[in-house]
């Protein structure tokens, strides 16, 4: 729905043994209503890099635009999913999660209960609706985490390896799931993974960062017809092309992991 | 990598919920079980005194039956004493527990939020909290005279500390993860703090009142001993060694027990189940 612009963006934690950089230089654009992947190896920055955009952590240098504007902080133009089950209020039920955002918003409670039931219903929770997150398996917190991000509709929603702690079974659904949300709402995507599997089943384009100190290492945009089948040839060949640049050695059958 | 439809994982995670929350439908059952449990360990524990009473060990007037202790039990109850010296000892408990927790509760979350407020409480927290309440009882009734008034202040001090302590450790513990995500959903201070610290530290806050009570009970019955003239539990206590009215001290000993009991299981059990258990917070609570 909305551009960003990720100009020059520089990192540095403070840590008692000194500066550690997290993110170096990083630049790259996103148009409207893209779905960005990064990927990268692990401690490269992507995490960093994703708060930054979220408006957690200020650069130490560059700048990021939303729409043409520099941001300052954290807003409801962007919404957050985190890897951590844990997100979610537990003290809330799902729905008391995902009504959230709106409750902030000031949005009145009958107009609030309806949204987030659409929102539920959405990521195929309607029947959840009055648990507690205790009461939900993992997959089902991270679709509720998803519900709530997007309940209160933001332009952006920015994901950090959502599925990862997923099997690989339940993880393919939700990415089917997502790549269907995503085509209802048009919401612009930025979404960090290390599976490069999904990155190729789930992207317009993947950006991949180098090694620690994380800097953007290529831009690769991923062509294929969506609904995408990954087991067709086309979509293997992306995964190698991508796994090249990632630096693996790639064998013939094209295996992800 | 192949994809399965969604409905199937739907359909797994649903049962899976369901077993669930059958799961914690028989928490009730079990909680009646432990309650029978109790019921028999007591009886037992009486069944024990009951035949060191009678093998002579001590003499009847020291070690009374049980059926002499029940019987003066209910006589105080039906001419009203012991009711009176209970309503006496909950009225000095909650009135010190209270002013505990309306000290202690605001204090614990600035403390956790603010590092000079924390600076300067913990070292205080830490210095005085091992004092026992009892050995300041004397203190007390030289500075605040004999009476309401001292006992009162005894059941405070014994429980702002683990208050204040408990509600310090709460807010720090509350994840940072449920703040960020509050944030980003455009919470402000105002909400942050209701809608997420709070709830988020409730457990350490349950866990809080919870021993400030306990302790301010056993506070209150240590001060009334010394610091109580006429009515109160702990008085009652005292004044029968006097007499060697064995049998009322048993009496009060049981309304003590019982009043204690109830607090801890009724009161701040129901509580606790009522919040942190419902939200699945409780493990917390015990880490
Ligand atoms: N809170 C922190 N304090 C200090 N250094 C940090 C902190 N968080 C991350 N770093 C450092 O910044 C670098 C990037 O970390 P980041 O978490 O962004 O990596 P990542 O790409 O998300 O890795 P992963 O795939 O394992 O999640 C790492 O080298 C790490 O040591
Ligand atoms: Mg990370």
């Amino acid at each position: 729905m909305v551009p960003i612009a990720i100009d020059n963006v520089t990192l540095e934690y403070d840590t008692p043994a000194g500066k550690v950089t997290g993110v170096k230089d990083v630049s790259f654009d996103i148009g409207a209503s893209e779905f960005v992947c990064i990927v990268g190896p692990s401690g490269c920055g992507k995490s960093t890099l994703l708060n930054v955009i979220a408006g957690f952590l200020a650069p130490a240098a560059g700048e990021i635009r939303i729409a043409g504007k520099t941001i300052t902080g954290h807003g409801m133009d962007r919404g957050v999913v985190f890897q951590d089950f844990a997100q979610l209020f537990p003290w809330r039920t799902a729905l008391g999660n995902v009504s959230f955002g709106l409750e902030m918003k000031g949005v009145a409670k009958d107009e609030r209960d309806r949204i987030a039931r659409e929102q539920l219903r959405l990521v195929k929770l309607e029947k959840f609706v009055d648990s507690f997150p205790h009461h939900l398996s993992g997959g089902m917190q991270q679709r509720v985490a998803i519900a709530r991000a997007l309940a209160y509709n933001p332009s952006v929603l920015l994901m950090d390896e959502p599925f990862a702690a997923l099997d690989a079974m339940t993880r393919d659904d939700m990415q089917t799931l997502l790549a269907d949300v995503w085509r209802e709402t048009r919401k612009t995507v930025i979404y960090v993974t290390h599976n490069v599997a999904e990155a190729v089943y789930l992207a317009d384009r993947v950006i991949v960062m180098s090694a620690h100190p994380g800097t953007v290492q290529a831009d690769i945009r991923i062509d294929l017809p969506r609904p995408r089948d990954p087991l067709s040839v086309e979509f293997l060949e992306c995964q190698k092309q991508l796994m090249r640049h990632l630096g693996h050695k790639v064998s013939g059958n094209g295996a992800a992991h | 990598m192949t994809i399965p439809t969604m409905t199937d994982a739907t359909i797994n995670t649903a049962t899976k919920s369901a077993s669930k929350s059958s799961a914690s439908m028989s928490d009730q059952s079990k909680g009646r079980r432990s309650l029978w449990r109790a019921a028999i360990v007591l009886i037992i524990a009486a069944c024990c005194y009951e035949a060191v009473a009678r093998s002579g060990a001590f003499a009847p007037a020291l070690m009374p039956k049980l059926s002499v202790v029940a019987q003066t039990f209910i006589a105080m109850l039906l001419d009203g004493t012991m009711i009176e010296h209970a309503v006496y000892t909950l009225y000095r408990v909650l009135f010190g527990f209270f002013l505990a927790v309306l000290v202690g509760l605001p204090i614990g979350i600035l403390m956790a939020r603010f590092r000079p407020v924390e600076s300067f409480f913990l070292p205080l927290v830490s210095a005085l909290m091992p004092i026992p309440s009892f050995a300041l009882v004397p203190l007390f009734m030289l500075w605040f005279g004999i009476g309401n008034l001292t006992t009162i202040l005894i059941v405070f001090y014994a429980a702002t500390f683990p208050m204040m302590f408990n509600t310090w450790s709460g807010v720090r513990s509350v994840n940072p993860l449920w703040l960020r995500a509050a944030g980003a959903m455009g919470a402000d201070e105002n909400a942050l703090f209701w809608k997420v610290i709070i709830p988020g530290a409730s457990p350490f806050i349950i866990t809080g009142l919870r021993q400030a009570f306990l302790r301010a009970w056993i506070a209150v019955v240590g001060a009334e001993m010394i610091a109580a003239s006429d009515w109160g539990l702990g008085w009652v206590i005292f004044d029968a060694k006097e007499f060697l009215n064995t049998d009322v001290m048993l009496a009060a000993l049981v309304v003590i027990g019982g009043i204690g009991f109830v607090f801890e299981k009724l009161v701040f059990g129901s509580l606790e189940k009522r919040t942190v258990q419902r939200w699945g917070m409780s493990r917390v609570a015990k880490g």
